[in-house]
This record gives structure tokens, C-alpha cells and sequence, in this order.
């Protein structure tokens, strides 16, 4: 079991809270969290709904081992309509709230309506209240969640929250829990703030029960954390270098998007990697990076813990600033760095704490700036718009200018706010927004590694890298290597990471555990925990039926094939440098083929046959 | 880290090696344990374990990491 198998109902417009059993025939087919809160979506919203209006609902979900003893089990999905995109949008996050949320004995929340005036959602076990915000509503996600600390007068309380950004209408922000973890992408923040919910507090003290054999659930788990232990990477590489690791990795093999995604490496990645977070500074001989850190239930802490040096120019006269908080991860600083070329890794960890006090996404954060930039050196910006500010690709003092006017979404920070897509097309160039149905690419250039190409034309939340991380294949060689440069193969190999990351997902566990485990390792924990036999290929059958169901919703969004592709830089101007210089992303060559492994049309809709084949509702 | 030479700046020395050097054997002589090497790359290439006692070209550049990754 392992399912509490109840839900929370929400009624933001009546102000109501009403509990549901949890729907178990759904949960047999779609496991629970990211899976199940989809099969939610479907049923209960019109996927051509405004996103920002009270007709999409917004939904936090657990897995069935979220809040057990299985390693990483402390993930959640917020899981809604996005603003950003238009599709489905399904933000996991780390952290300890999923876990309390399980464990005061709710599987999932679902938020419906708009409040008229701004609240915030109490959950003690049992006991569930919504209660008025308006104290909260203007402050940041670290204010908000220091006052409701003070209230609950509970050091265990764990709090997710939107900042100012969400309430200024930001299209990328994000909800943040434990102060910096994210759900972060597609504007899910975004969604909670339009609803006029400012807050989720949750104290769960029943701990997760219902487990079916607990013997072979306490054996299992603690067999496969061994295997976490004696991986070289989740054993040793993870804790040690966390995912900044990859910097230096990725630029490397040319495929670090520099300046807006014109250049495939970028000159000061070293400035912004990991091993320059671990050198000791100048000014107090201390490094960027003082601890990693671990979520709940892991065993594998990577998170960076970090801080500013007092001396730089973003913090120098902000005190606030100088303590510890959450450092920068791959894909933050790739954006916030790499890709505005900024090679100040003090000003990336400044906008990265920034990203996480006022809620943004640091991805589309980083990479629409990037845009800016852009579109500022061809003059289509001017410092007219930016009221003097000179975005200019490399400066730092650009970067954090932008971080802190998004934050509060003034001036210019309002267009920064519209994500690039938006704000190129404002601007008149809309073929500098690198970007796949909206939403902005992670740190791989896709004419490096072929295989992210696909995997970023056919996300089913726009472009991101957790949906299939080909990454680990074609350049760490797991679970084997393939070749980067090619796209022979990559239409099979995307599909199969995309449907065992989404059995991952649903399952509550984090996909970081993939580079030591397969579904293999983690059949028998879910087997153990939950009623029913759950084998490798009922969880890739689930899998892939989660895929075809978000695959669906967001065609009758109005998502089409036409919408599975790149921009044109990425197809027409090639790589200038590195291992994949004179290559373009070879899209065509792997997406027909991706079409017919899916058993979809050849313009990418579900056909009746796939629809039988997974019992998909009609 | 703890394995750069000790003239390393940012990660990056400059080696004169014999036209024979193999990635292997510049492992060995720096004194990196075998089992600590996991991604070898030449001029941002994969090398795969059983070809790095292939010598190297003139102006390769050779990029080790210990077991790592990320997303």
C-alpha cells in the first residue's frame, strides 16, 4: 500500500476543505504523484482552460514511497496547467515538505478556484484550515516562511511558498519549499499566486504506514541503498561535486550553450564550475561552497550549501546576504552564467539565492535574460527600456540587476517576467528565443548531444532535461555509451528514458537515483511497499502510459507536431567550435522514427490503438 | 583535484610528452589511482577504457574526471 489513500479538496472560491478517498483503480495505473495527479488533470480540467483563471486546478502530489524509508523518497509534483507554455506542467521537488505532507497522511492536495482575498493552507495531520494571508501576501518566500514559523511556533513545520515574483505575474516562478527547494519550472508558482494562495504549511507526525510486507520492504530498501553507497558516482561524485560537476564535463565536449545559445563553449567555465567553488577566496580564504546537503530520506546528498563572498558587489552593503543558503546546481548556473557569459561566480550564486527567496525558475530566468542580451547588442532593446541599464552578454552587474527587478516585477522586470518567447516576440525577433513550446532549454546543446534534441522537441513540458536525460548515455557512458554526434539510435534510446523517468517520478523517488539504479532496483522496493505485484514491466507499461496521457492532454490543449521542434539556430547554424563544430541538431532524422516507436500519427497525435493498448480515458 | 600537477592553473597544465604517451600512461605518472579515473576525454571525445593505451596526437588535450554527473 503505502498510499494513505486520501486526498485533500480544496475549494479556493467557497473557501472550502473536503477529504476524498484517493482513487485506487487510478493509482493502479499511474502509481501516484507526477502519474496520478495527471490522470486528476484530465478528468477534472478542460486542458484548453486559462491557465491563470479559476477553471485549472493545482495539484500537489506525493508517491507511494514519498515519506518511506526508501532512499530519496521525499519527492513532490506540483502538477497544473502551465502559463508558460500551455501544456501540462509537472515541477518535482526535493526538500522535506513532500515527505511531511505523506506523512500528516495525505497522498495529494487539490487546489480549485480563486480565493477572493490571499490565504495560506494549515495542515497539522488531521487537521486542515485555511486561513487569511493578507500579512503574507507582498513578501518574499524567506519572510513568508519565517512568519509562519514564528506562528507555528514549530521548528518541524515545513512551509512551500510563492514570492513576490508569482504575485507580480512572473510566467516562470516557481513554489519554493524548505526556503530552497524548488518546483521550479513552467510557471507552477505562478499558477498558486493567480488562486491567491500564498502558502502550504504542513506538521505531519503519523509517519507512512499501510506498508505490505514491512520486512521485505526494510530489506529491500536497505539492499538498494547499498548500491547508492558503492556507486562510483551517487557514491562519490554526487556528494563530492554535486551536478556543478558537469561545467567543465560539458564544455568539454561542446555542447555548453554560450551567449544566447550562438556559441557551443564557453571561455570562463571554469570561473563557474565546481572546482571553482571549492577554491578558497581572497577576501576570507573560505570557498563558495561550505557542505552538501541531502533531502529527505537520501543517501546520496548532492545539494551545495553555500555563500557570497561579503566583499563582492551584489552583497557588499546587503548583510542578509552573508550567511549560508542553497547553491548553484548545473543547470542555474549554466543559465545565470554560461549562457549570459557571465564567468563571476559570486554574482551567479547572488541571483541564484534571489532565484529562491522570491521564487523564480533560474533556468528561464537565466536564459531570458540571455535573450535580453541579445536582443540588446542588435538594439532592439535599448536603455530607454531598461531605464539605463546596459544588458550586456558578460556583465555581472547586468545579471543581477535583472534578478532583482524580475523579483519584484518592476520597470523592465516586467518583461523579463514574460519568460523569452514573449519578450522576443515584443521585441520583434522572435527566432532569438531558444526555446520549445515556451519554455527555455537546460544547459546541453543539442547540436553536441544529438539525442537532447529530441528529447527537448518532444518534452511534454517544453524544453527540459529531466524528461529524458541522454546525457547519461551519450556523454557518462550510462547505463552505456552511445555517440553524442549521431542520431542514429536516439529515437529508442530517448523513448525508453522518457518512460522509465516517468515511472521514477510517479514512484516518489528522485531520478538522480538512475545513475546507480534501473528499474530493476527499484521494482522490489515498490513491490514490497505497495498492494499488488509491481514488476520492471508494469512500471514501464505505467511509464508509458503517463506519457501517452500527458502526450494527450496537451493535444487537446492544442499542442500539434508542429509544435515538437527547435529553434531555427539549433537546426541551421552550426556548432563553431569543439567536437561538434560544422554540426546542426539533426531533429528530422529522429523524430519519425520517435513517432512510429510511440505508435503515434505522423503528425505526433495519439492514435485509437494507443489509447486501447494503456486503457486510456476517452 | 588532489592528483593535479602541481603546476596546474585552473585545472589546465601544458605537458612536453614523447610522441609514444598514452592517457594511460599519464595517469599512472601522475599517480592517479586507475579505479578513481572514469571520464577520459581527448579533445572533448569519449575514450573508452579499452583504447586509452592508444598514444595520444601532438596538441591533444586530454581531460580527466573522477566518477561524476549531474542534470
Amino acid at each position: 500500500m503505502s498510499w494513505t489513500k486520501k486526498i485533500l479538496r480544496v475549494n479556493l472560491t467557497e473557501g472550502s476543505v473536503n477529504v476524498e478517498p484517493l482513487n485506487m483503480e487510478w493509482a493502479s495505473q499511474y502509481i501516484g504523484q507526477r502519474g496520478l495527479a495527471t490522470r486528476y488533470m484530465f478528468e477534472e480540467t478542460d486542458p484548453q482552460c486559462d491557465a491563470l483563471g479559476p477553471d485549472n486546478k493545482l495539484m500537489f502530489a506525493t508517491g507511494p514511497l514519498t515519506g518511506t524509508m526508501a532512499s530519496t523518497g521525499g519527492r513532490y509534483s506540483v502538477i497544473t496547467k502551465s502559463p508558460l507554455t500551455g501544456a501540462i506542467a509537472c515541477s518535482n521537488s526535493g526538500g522535506f515538505f513532500g515527505a511531511e505532507l505523506k506523512s500528516a497522511g495525505w497522498d495529494m492536495i487539490i487546489f480549485e478556484g480563486k480565493s477572493p482575498s490571499p490565504v495560506m493552507l494549515n495542515i497539522i495531520n488531521d487537521k486542515v484550515e485555511l486561513l487569511p494571508a493578507d500579512d503574507l501576501w507582498g513578501k518574499s518566500v524567506w519572510e513568508t516562511d519565517k512568519l509562519i514559523h514564528e506562528k507555528a511556533n514549530d521548528p518541524q513545520t515545513r512551509v512551500a511558498a510563492v514570492g513576490r515574483s508569482a504575485e507580480a505575474g512572473c510566467l516562470y516562478s516557481a513554489i519554493i519549499n524548505d526556503l530552497h527547494r524548488a518546483a521550479g519550472r513552467s510557471g507552477v508558482g505562478t499558477v498558486m499566486a493567480s488562486k491567491n494562495l500564498k502558502a502550504v504549511s504542513v506538521r505531519g507526525t503519523k509517519g507512512v504506514g499501510n506498508i505490505k510486507d514491512p520486512a521485505r520492504f526494510l530489506a529491500s530498501t536497505s539492499e538498494q541503498k547499498q548500491v547508492l553507497a558503492e556507486n562510483a558516482v551517487t557514491g562519490q561524485g554526487l556528494p563530492a561535486m554535486g551536478t556543478q560537476v558537469l561545467m567543465n564535463v560539458i564544455n568539454e565536449v561542446g555542447a555548453l550553450p554560450s551567449r544566447n545559445m550562438q556559441d557551443v563553449q564557453f571561455s570562463e567555465a571554469n570561473n563557474i564550475s565546481a572546482e571553482a567553488m571549492l577554491e578558497p577566496r581572497e577576501s576570507d580564504g573560505k570557498a563558495n561552497l561550505t557542505t552538501n546537503a541531502a533531502c529527505f530520506g537520501c543517501t546520496i546528498a548532492c545539494g551545495r550549501i553555500s555563500t557570497i563572498d561579503k566583499t563582492h558587489f551584489s552583497v557588499e552593503n546587503k548583510p542578509e546576504y552573508w550567511g549560508n543558503s542553497g547553491g548553484l546546481e548545473y543547470e542555474a548556473a549554466w543559465a545565470m552564467g554560461a549562457d549570459t557569459g557571465v564567468g563571476d561566480l559570486d554574482a551567479l550564486t547572488y541571483t541564484n539565492f534571489i532565484c529562491n527567496e522570491d521564487g523564480m525558475d533560474p533556468i528561464t530566468f537565466g536564459a531570458t535574460v540571455a535573450a535580453a542580451m541579445e536582443l540588446f547588442e542588435k538594439g532592439a532593446i535599448t536603455t530607454e527600456h531598461t531605464g539605463g541599464m546596459e544588458l550586456k552578454f558578460g556583465s555581472a552587474e547586468a545579471l543581477t540587476w535583472c534578478v532583482d527587478v524580475v523579483a519584484t516585477g518592476e520597470g523592465f522586470g516586467a518583461d523579463l517576467g514574460l519568460g523569452s518567447k514573449r519578450l522576443c516576440e515584443k521585441f520583434g525577433d522572435p527566432d532569438l528565443s531558444m526555446t520549445v513550446k515556451g519554455q527555455e532549454f537546460p544547459a546541453y546543446d543539442p547540436r553536441g548531444i544529438q539525442g537532447m534534441g529530441l528529447t527537448y522537441a518532444t518534452s511534454n513540458r517544453g524544453a527540459c532535461h529531466l524528461r529524458s536525460y541522454t546525457v547519461a548515455s551519450e556523454v557518462l557512458g550510462i547505463p552505456e555509451k552511445t555517440d553524442p554526434l549521431v542520431t542514429d539510435g536516439k529515437a529508442g534510446l530517448v523513448k525508453a528514458f522518457q518512460d522509465a523517468t516517468a515511472a521514477v517520478d510517479s514512484m516518489g523517488l528522485c531520478v538522480f537515483t538512475t545513475f546507480a539504479w534501473t528499474l530493476d532496483n527499484m521494482a522490489p522496493q515498490i513491490d514490497a511497499a505497495c498492494e499488488g505485484d509491481w514488476t520492471v514491466d508494469r512500471l514501464l507499461e505505467a511509464g508509458e502510459r503517463i506519457w501517452n496521457l500527458e502526450r494527450e492532454y496537451n493535444n487537446r490543449a492544442g499542442l500539434t507536431g508542429a509544435d515538437d521542434t527547435l529553434p531555427p539556430r539549433l537546426l541551421k547554424d552550426a556548432a563553431k567550435t569543439g567536437p561538434a563544430e560544422g554540426k546542426v541538431c539533426g531533429l528530422d532524422e529522429m523524430l519519425p522514427e520517435y513517432y512510429g516507436l510511440r505508435g503515434w500519427t505522423t503528425d505526433g497525435q495519439l492514435t485509437d490503438d494507443v489509447r486501447q493498448k494503456f486503457s486510456l480515458p476517452a | 583535484m588532489d592528483y593535479l600537477p602541481a603546476d596546474a592553473v585552473k585545472n589546465v597544465v601544458t605537458l612536453e610528452v614523447d610522441e609514444s604517451t598514452t592517457p594511460n600512461q599519464l595517469v599512472d605518472k601522475y599517480r592517479v589511482p586507475r579505479a578513481e579515473v572514469h571520464l577520459v576525454l581527448i579533445n572533448g571525445i569519449y575514450v573508452d577504457e579499452v583504447d586509452r593505451d592508444n598514444p595520444l596526437n601532438p596538441n591533444d588535450t586530454l581531460a580527466i574526471w573522477p566518477p561524476v554527473a549531474g542534470g
